[in-house]
């Protein structure tokens, strides 16, 4: 962990979250990389890597919880920081998303200050 | 927080963008929440459809946050909620349950509508089925899932209440790190990092408990830190930032003042394994369909419109190429030929090609009359089934949106006129439940569409009787069934005895005529009494391109649409007779048609001596199937056009139903064929009032 | 473009129709082409000549002679189509030959007078004086009268 992060993957099947997200990271000078679900987001992080995740809960195919028990499998990726969507009312995702080996939470709807505050707890 | 962050708020600009993403997301969101209720009613028990609906209803709800839109996000928050119950198996998914879902997608799907045209939904819309969605999520006593097997630390912090005082002041934190906290990827140079953003701060590392080599775990934690801060930022401030890690670690935050009490005694290091985070069962992972997304692209729907409009240029202009070589050329080379031909071939299958992207399947219309036979359920009290075939069946874009008019009212009609009620379906034996069945197919190159019901049929006698009264028809006229059928399309005719909430509003089968035939469109009515009615929609599969025949007229080129031409002929003087003072008949064949001259009808030259040995007329029909001969100087042969609006810069014009731009550049007009003979038959009739 | 932030000056096109000048505003001008015969419309109006192809798209002619109530024009190649936008519709408007570009200060127009029995009044909104001339600055809005409703056929 030296320079800033670059690159940030972000994983949810909603476009509308993908672009707030997008415009909210490339506003804060991150590169970012965009994935529609699960497996979709273990195959963008093969290719391209990341430095730190951003993944929703709810999503077809393979969900939140499961695409980051299997970053966290990967060897590469056992520390690489994972900060998981949840919204207010689901305070017991955040505990199963943290067992699961997330690394922190944002709170839906974010605001980009509230998210760029927990990228920099985690990286 | 720190001030001198740089991210602020976004762009009033981008966040309009992702508005309009939104909403266009809600529209799919809303079509999935739908299909997957209806096969929930039907039985479907596969336990990834509840999933999906919740999936839809919860990205609804967390993209109506971003865009405050309170009312929807309360609404959505309670629809999830109730569906969690379902998805937990805590509430059964009974058929009045899927049933209570589907009247809350349509709220759900309203209240969506109201936010994006920036509307209030009124209580009374949404205040029954918000309580019925309440009890059902309020079934179990529990509110949230509890989890007994969370190893959760106590954090000791030693907080003795001091008043906030001004100006900076010291703190200490002591923090040691659980492997735990490694194990989930956070990072303890990170925090210290972050917390020396708040202030000054002195590190002290305390490494006392790193172990020699022998007994070193690479995955176990022996660091602790204490930080000294001096900071003008308060307690909550400090602890914001290991929100993350607590329960991983242990944590004292004190002011420099108090005695700091040192940190518990740690506890033996626990071994790897028991660090690694635990298996969690993955909510969903579904059957290994190809997501969605990655086989289809969105794409813009001005770049689509722009790429036809440029096929079709390309089409003109590669008949303008043709016309021009054969024009240029004294003999004909067959290499030449071949190779026009090739590529009028080639352009062709292009046009098909881009015609096809946009081309999408009626199944979102259909949706639409789903929720509409639900309304029209609860409206008349009857019970309705319905089923649909051929929803994949796929048509123009703009004709889809044309389409859901015809068929609303066909709908509409089947339910207020054509099913019996309950009781009176029962004391004929027929099931209680009336049958509608929409279909849709392609036929002959056109999409054919079917609104039947299996209700009381057409009483041919009473639609009879009222076509009399009403002098649509005359008392002693023989008319076959379907003659009579097809009456109540005739204007100002209803037989509704009273103006009911569904077919009433005051339109009648003929304004839906109107419409179809507008789009060049044909639509009819067949029924067994008794049995029920079917009433068919055939329309053009688009509306962009036609087939015509090129004619010209006074010297300007004229289109006449295929559909309505039954063929072409070259009246000898002999057939050509007069009425009255102004009407000219052909004879064809035994029967005689009004002589239309064109040129004289569209304005385009002088009344022409209608005896004249050259001329060449078009044999065509109306909608109604009423016939007329067209005159024209010439056939130029059949084309296939662009379509062309004249009302996108001027307005419309009678008789004329569009516009295309042929070979040499300039503006053909496309005949409305009904129009001409109606309007040809106004001027006689006035003619010979006059007169 | 001219908002110049001092005078908000306004830019018009002044053009000839017979042997009066008027003039509008550039911001309504999308182009200038010259003339082609158009194909004429059943049913219109006197001063709608017909409509012509603009690029793939279909453009009614005005003959602003006609509609000015002067002599309808003779239209040959020498004349002239001014395109122009009004309220997203493309109209392309039949005059003698376009003249000059003029900057105006707002001071600078005066009011019509009010002539109830002139055609020409219902679309001059100012006169100007150029170099002796009398300049008539029109608006387009009702160049194209909408259709009366009732008369529309099936």
């Amino acid at each position: 962990m030296s320079a800033a992060p670059k690159t940030i993957l972000t994983v949810d099947d909603s476009r509308t979250m993908r672009d707030m997200l997008r415009l909210a990271l490339a506003e804060a000078g991150y590169r970012v990389v965009q994935a529609i679900d699960g497996i979709d987001g273990l195959e963008r992080l093969d290719a391209e890597g990341a430095d730190v995740i951003i993944t929703d809960i709810n999503m077809p195919n393979l969900d939140g919880l499961g695409f980051i028990e299997r970053v966290r499998g990967d060897l590469r990726h056992r520390a690489t920081p994972i900060l998981v969507l949840t919204t207010e009312s689901e305070p017991e995702v955040k505990d199963r998303a943290r067992k699961a080996g997330a690394t922190g939470w944002i709170v839906k709807p974010f605001n980009p200050g509230k998210l760029v505050d927990a990228i920099r707890r985690v990286a | 927080m720190a001030e001198h962050r740089p991210v602020g708020v976004l762009s009033p600009e981008s966040l309009a963008a992702i508005r309009v993403v939104f909403f266009q997301e809600c529209e799919e969101h809303i079509a999935d929440i739908e299909s997957g209720l209806t096969a929930l009613e039907c039985g479907d028990c596969d336990p990834e459809l509840v999933n999906a609906v919740f999936r839809a209803v919860h990205s609804i709800k967390g993209g109506a946050g971003i865009f405050e839109l309170e009312a929807l996000v309360q609404f959505a928050h309670r629809f999830e909620s109730a569906l969690a119950e379902v998805r937990a198996d805590r509430v059964e998914a009974t058929p009045d349950v899927v049933r209570v879902f589907l009247r809350a997608a349509d709220t759900l799907a309203d209240l969506v509508q109201a936010a994006r045209d920036g509307q209030a939904v009124s209580l009374d819309r949404t205040g029954a089925i918000s309580e019925e969605l309440e009890r059902l999520a309020a079934s179990q006593a529990a509110a949230f899932e509890t989890f007994d097997d969370l190893d959760f630390e106590p954090r000791p912090i030693a907080f003795t209440p001091l008043p906030p005082a001004a100006g900076p002041q010291t703190w200490r934190v002591r923090f040691r790190p659980h492997a735990s906290l490694y194990a989930k990827g956070n990072e303890p140079l990170v925090l210290i990092r972050e917390l020396g953003r708040l202030g000054e701060a002195v590190v002290e590392l305390d490494a006392e408990q790193v172990p020699m080599l022998d007994a070193f775990d690479a995955e176990d934690s022996y660091l602790s830190w204490t930080i000294t801060l001096t900071t003008t930022a308060d307690e909550a401030a400090i602890l914001e930032v290991f929100e993350f890690v607590e329960g991983d670690c242990e944590l004292v935050v004190s002011r420099e003042a108090a005695a700091a009490p040192p940190l518990p005694a740690p506890a033996p290091a626990p071994s790897a394994r028991d660090a690694a985070p635990e298996p969690v069962e993955p909510r969903s992972v579904g059957p290994a369909a190809a997501p969605k997304d990655l086989t289809a692209i969105r794409v813009d729907l001005p770049r689509v419109e722009r790429l036809v409009d440029l096929v079709g240029e390309l089409v003109v202009h590669q008949a303008i190429l043709a016309e021009r070589i054969s024009a240029e050329t004294s003999r004909r080379s067959d290499t030449v030929a071949q190779a026009l031909d090739d590529l009028s071939q080639l352009t062709r299958d292009i046009q098909e090609g881009v015609m096809a992207i946009r081309a999408q399947p009626v199944k979102a219309v259909f949706q639409r009359m789903a929720r509409l036979v639900r309304e029209a359920e609860a409206a008349s009290g009857k019970r309705v089934r319905l089923v649909v075939e051929g929803e994949a069946t796929e048509v123009d874009r703009t004709v889809i949106e044309r389409l859901t008019e015809p068929l609303t009212h066909m709908v509409r009609n089947a339910v207020a006129h054509g099913l019996e009620s309950p009781e009176r379906r029962s004391a004929l034996g027929k099931p209680v439940e009336g049958l509608v069945r929409i279909s849709a197919a392609q036929r002959g190159g056109r999409i054919v569409i079917e609104v039947a019901d299996d209700g009381q049929g057409l009483d041919r006698e009473r639609v009879r009787a009222l076509a009399v009264a009403r002098g649509l028809v005359a008392e002693d006229a023989t008319l076959v069934d379907e003659d009579i059928d097809n009456l109540i399309f005739a204007p100002g005719f209803s037989t509704a005895d009273s103006i009911s909430d569904l077919s009433g509003r005051g339109v009648g089968l003929d304004v839906v005529r109107r419409g179809v035939q507008a789009l060049g469109g044909r639509i009819s009515v067949s029924s067994l009494r008794g049995a029920g009615s079917t009433f068919t929609l055939s329309l053009p599969l688009t509306l962009a391109v036609l087939d015509g025949m090129l004619v010209s007229v006074g010297g300007h080129g004229l289109i006449a649409p295929l559909a309505s031409l039954i063929e072409t002929v070259q009246p000898r003087p002999a057939d050509i007779r007069r009425l009255g003072a102004s009407t000219s008949l052909l004879s064809i064949r035994g029967s005689h048609v009004p002589l239309i001259d064109l040129g004289r009808a569209l304005g385009y030259a002088g009344a022409r001596e209608t005896a004249a040995p050259h001329g060449v007329a078009l044999l065509v029909e109306d909608d109604a199937g009423e016939q007329a001969a067209l005159l024209v100087d010439e056939v130029l042969g059949q084309r296939q056009v662009v379509i062309k609006s004249l009302e996108a810069n001027y307005r419309p014009v009678e008789g004329v139903a569009a516009a295309t731009i042929l070979g040499d550049g300039r503006v053909a007009l496309i005949l409305d064929i009904t129009a001409v003979i109606a309007a040809e038959r106004r001027r006689a009739d006035h003619a010979n009032v006059a007169a | 473009m001219s908002e110049s932030a001092n005078e908000a000056q306004r830019e018009l096109i002044s053009f000839r129709v017979g042997e009066q000048f008027f003039c509008v505003d550039i911001m309504a001008v999308r182009e200038i082409r010259g003339w082609s015969p158009p194909t004429p419309l059943p049913q219109s109006p006197l001063f709608v000549t017909g409509v012509i192809n603009l690029r793939g798209q279909v453009l009614p002619i005005v003959d602003m002679a006609a509609r000015l109530g002067l002599p309808p024009a003779e239209a040959t190649a020498r004349h002239v189509i001014i395109v122009v936008s009004i309220a997203g519709r493309l109209v392309g408007v039949l005059v003698d030959a376009v003249c000059d570009i003029v900057a105006v200060a707002p001071d600078a127009l005066q009011q019509p007078p009010d002539l109830t029995g002139e055609a020409a009044s219902a679309f001059v909104t100012g006169l100007l004086t150029d170099e002796d001339r009398l300049i008539s600055l029109v608006a387009l809005d009702n160049l194209i009268p909408p259709l009366d409703t009732g008369s529309q056929a099936a």
